[in-house]
């Protein structure tokens, strides 16, 4: 791990909000879309405006009309399906909705830039880093190649990409993530635009990485005076980086306000719920300890010294030259009836080590489920086992066939598992829709018919259809907007408590582990650096790894003092290493009351 | 923008399309053309010697004029005649019986060839993918009309063994799209949601990845009918196809190719008869893909 530096900043001042003058004002901005029953407003008379060197937050659920709203300034809504309705977008005296597309064309990338959400489909992956950096500065301004590169460079420093003139050589795909999104902001900045509209930046980011880029977008703006827009499902994001926000309920303002009024005493009803389903950190400190709450724990499932390898193969013979050491060594054991997390960033093995427990990829060491080895099972038996253990999946729209009604898909595991006959089944089917709060006569529905909060439900009626003793919830509800996957959490501690399930619950969102857990495991690079109760884990984390995974977790509250943060500029380490190369093997020891941390961070 | 509708509910139940894939085929108009051609060309075949007065080899002398050139469309000849003096009309009717067999035979032999390999080698992978793949690049790489000569010189040349030779030519292609179809389907999150519940192989391919492919069998189905009457024809120009004096609407064009200009009909009739069949089978098709596509329902009927 590369730390190259590490400053401090803490109490940085933020400009104050009402002293630019305006450089975008959006005034009546109403963007329609034909869908299959005529076409209905996505965004409706919406005005505001935005100051030089202020950032204005677009917050809303999805459906809200924010991507919408940005799309339509950048003259970019997808055509033909949504077009401008009316209303005006003044870059200063310019009304950008009258230009038209070759008017756009010098304006978007010069005056007003866009950061999408994710930075591996907006950079072209075909091409190096340098030539599109270069290439978007050519395209506005009349400079020679060399200039044109010494600006690129420049812009690479600036957003702190490290040996920035060597990278101008690689390909979007040797960087990571976060490196990608800062080339994207560097290419946003390099021609220093008056307003900045960034859609999501952050979202598609690891926590850490996300603190980095936010703190880099706040620092260019402090040096540029740039106006942005930030869009953003994410309450953390905005309390961190906003100045104004704008609260957006399907295509119309709700609120608007000014960040610590918004937080502090928010006017509108919807704005409180929405802030109230935020998950915080720091819950863990006031609650039940688990055991009490339980009674006596029992085994449910013991994982030793488990371990997943992927073996690539490269050269001309196709031979295996490298290993993936996606989870190397890990034990565990999750008890009956309790919330068991694994956390950590993209990449740590989390949802490998699910994978291996669902069956679904082949592992090394052992599993035990109620004092059986899975592992020796012959093919009934391991049929059997999934009985007992269920996943729900990250994505609710990837993970139910969509050619299949969803009664039939609820009642797939009862037919493949042969449960009762066809009529009890169908019966079956109507409880479990009910139990998870949709109704009998949506069965005959197609998928596609239900929101993303409805169809993880329907996931998770399915998960319940066979009782099993674990379910195991890899990101299920990363994918939701706050409201719903508060409603969604709350089910789940519903089900456990009435049927006695356990989780195994996989998150990289540190907030909303904390509410639903007991136990928790930090894993960093396919091994366990910290595991112990929740309560251990939050108030007291003895790991570095998990100290920064806590640190960088936005906090809803404008208030908020940031601890100085360690700013890391290299390149996280892979889990890809040589043959006969096997990374060196954590221990973990007990600092007390089962509260394991992996020797390294101990000594220290 | 996607799904809008509130968590709690899900809004009020939509008007559905009329139940039963024929019932929904039937309004659309498109579709109905299709069936409609479709069905003329298989009435036409099935009722041939009753719907002419003239039988399908019948060289009649009125049939040519003096000087023995075919006759233009006429009260008698509604299509016209060929150079030997017999009835267009009559052998187009007949011929649509060889095509109508090649093209749903051949074709549909070529189809669960092509369909059979494809998911096998996409849904297995392992050395059983690889050696089904390579034997399908193989063949790919092998010209198709040589082969087609081959086989067609070694068995002696009837409506079957034309139609199966068509098949062993043209599963290739259908093979190798439904391979790359079925790899990336089975790598869609579904299929781990089923095996994580415990389903097998056998279930998730015919109930989860069968599905999936049908649009793309149907497109292909429907785009092959078109290219196999088209093989068809070319084989018969070759004299490995279907025999003279047995009428096929490919070997029509080609008896009569040369004489486009002096007789233009003897060419546009039967190529016309091929451009409809084909077009009909695409529209049937096309509507079939949207019909059985759940997604799809509600929005353009």
């Amino acid at each position: 791990m590369s730390v190259s530096e590490a400053i401090s900043e803490a109490g940085t001042v933020m400009p104050a909000s009402q002293t630019g003058e305006p450089v975008l004002r959006v005034d009546g901005l109403t963007v329609m879309v034909d869908g299959e029953d005529g076409s209905r407003p996505v965004v409706s008379d919406l005005s505001f405006e935005v100051r030089r060197g202020e950032t204005l937050a677009l917050a809303g659920e999805s459906g809200s009309g924010k991507s919408m709203t940005s799309l339509a300034i950048m003259g970019l809504l997808p055509k033909p399906a949504a077009r401008l309705a009316g209303g005006r977008v003044l870059l200063g005296e310019t009304d950008l909705a009258r230009l038209g597309e070759a008017g756009m064309r010098r304006i978007r990338g010069d005056r007003v830039a866009m950061i999408f959400q994710e930075p591996m489909t907006s950079l072209n992956p075909v091409l190096t880093i340098g030539r599109q950096v270069i290439e978007a500065i050519q395209a506005h301004e009349p400079i020679g190649r060399r200039q044109a590169r010494e600006r690129a460079i420049e812009a690479l420093n600036a957003v702190r990409i490290p040996e920035a003139e060597s990278r101008l050589s690689q390909h979007p795909h040797e960087l990571s993530g976060g490196m990608r999104q800062r080339v994207v902001i560097a290419m946003a900045l390099a021609l220093k635009p008056d307003v900045l509209i960034a859609d999501e930046p952050t979202t598609a980011l690891d926590v850490t990485v996300q603190a980095q880029i936010l703190q880099l977008l706040k620092d260019l703006q402090r040096d540029l005076g740039t106006a942005i827009i930030l869009i953003t499902h994410d309450m953390g994001v905005v309390a961190e980086t906003a100045d104004r926000v704008i609260v957006l309920r399907n295509g119309k303002m709700v609120e608007e306000n000014a960040i610590d009024v918004l937080f502090a005493k928010p006017r509108e009803p919807y704005t409180r719920e929405l802030l109230a389903a935020v998950p915080r950190m720091g819950t863990s400190r006031d609650r039940i300890p688990d055991a009490e709450r339980r009674g006596a724990a029992k085994t449910l499932l013991s994982a030793h010294d488990l371990s997943v390898r992927f073996d690539l193969t490269g050269g001309v013979l196709g031979r295996v030259n490298r290993r993936v050491h996606a989870v190397e060594g890990i034990s565990f054991d999750i008890q009956a009836r309790e919330t068991f997390s694994l956390v950590g960033e993209s990449g740590c093995g989390k949802s490998t080590t699910a994978k291996a427990i669902a069956g679904l990829v082949p592992y090394e060491g052992d599993l035990i489920l109620d004092g059986r080895n899975i592992g020796g099972l012959d093919r009934a038996g391991r049929k059997r086992v999934r009985r007992d253990i269920q996943m729900i999946f990250q994505d609710p729209f990837a993970s139910l066939d969509s050619r299949m009604t969803v009664g039939d898909l609820v009642r797939e595991p009862l037919d493949i598992h042969d449960v009762g006959k066809p009529r009890e089944r169908n019966e079956r089917v109507v409880e479990l829709f009910e139990r998870v709060g949709l109704t009998a006569d949506q069965v005959r529905r197609y998928p596609h018919e239900f929101s993303g909060g409805q169809r993880q439900r329907i996931c998770i009626a399915r998960a319940l259809a066979l009782r099993p003793k674990l379910i195991v919830a890899d990101e299920s509800v990363s994918a939701l907007d706050v409201s719903v996957q508060a409603r969604v959490l709350d089910l789940l501690k519903e089900l456990q408590a009435e049927f006695g399930i356990a989780y195994l619950f996989i998150s990289h969102d540190m907030a909303v582990v904390e509410t639903i857990s007991d136990r928790v495991a930090v894993m960093y690079l396919g091994q366990i650096v910290e595991m112990g109760s929740c309560a251990q884990i939050f108030a007291d984390p003895r790991h570095p790894y998990t100290r920064r995974l806590i640190e960088a977790v936005p906090v809803p509250d404008p208030n908020y003092e940031r601890a100085p943060f360690i700013r890391m500029t290299g390149e996280i380490p892979t889990p890809v290493r040589k043959l006969n190369d096997p990374p060196e093997r954590l221990t973990l020891q007990d600092v007390g009351g089962g509260h394991l941390v992996a020797e390294e961070a101990v000594r220290v | 923008m996607s799904a809008t509708t509130e968590e709690t509910s899900a809004g009020p139940v939509r008007r559905r399309a009329p139940r039963g894939t024929l019932r929904r085929l039937l309004s659309r108009p498109l579709a109905v053309v299709g069936l409609a051609i479709i069905g003329i060309v298989t009435f036409g075949a099935i009722f041939a010697p009753w719907l002419t007065p003239y039988g399908v080899d019948d060289q009649m002398f009125d049939g040519l004029t003096l000087q023995g050139a075919p006759l233009p469309p006429n009260g008698h000849f509604l299509l016209g005649t060929d150079l030997l003096g017999r009835d267009l009309l009559t052998r187009i009717l007949f011929g649509a019986r060889t095509s109508l067999i090649i093209g749903i035979v051949a074709n549909g032999v070529s189809l669960a060839i092509g369909s059979a390999v494809g998911i096998t080698a996409g849904y297995f992978r392992g050395w059983v993918g690889t050696i089904l793949m390579r034997f399908t690049d193989l063949m790919m790489a092998f010209p198709a009309l040589l082969l087609a000569i081959c086989l067609a010189a070694v068995f002696t040349p009837s409506l079957w063994i034309v139609a199966m030779v068509i098949a062993l030519v043209n599963w290739v292609q259908i093979a190798r799209v439904v391979y790359t179809e079925t790899r990336s389907i089975s790598e869609r999150e579904f299929v781990d949601a089923e095996r994580s519940l415990g389903a097998g192989s056998m279930r998730i391919l015919t109930k989860h990845i069968l599905p999936h492919l049908v649009p793309i069998i149907i497109v292909w189905g429907t785009l092959g009918i078109s290219v196999t009457v088209l093989l068809e024809a070319t084989l018969s120009y070759l004299g490995v196809g279907v025999q003279p004096p047995t009428p096929s609407w490919g070997n029509i064009i080609f008896e009569n190719q040369t004489y486009f200009q002096a007789a233009p009909w003897l060419v546009f009739f039967p190529g016309a008869a091929i451009l409809a069949l084909a077009l009909a089978f695409n529209l049937v098709g096309d509507a079939l893909r949207d019909i059985l596509d759940p997604t799809q329902r509600g929005i353009l009927s």
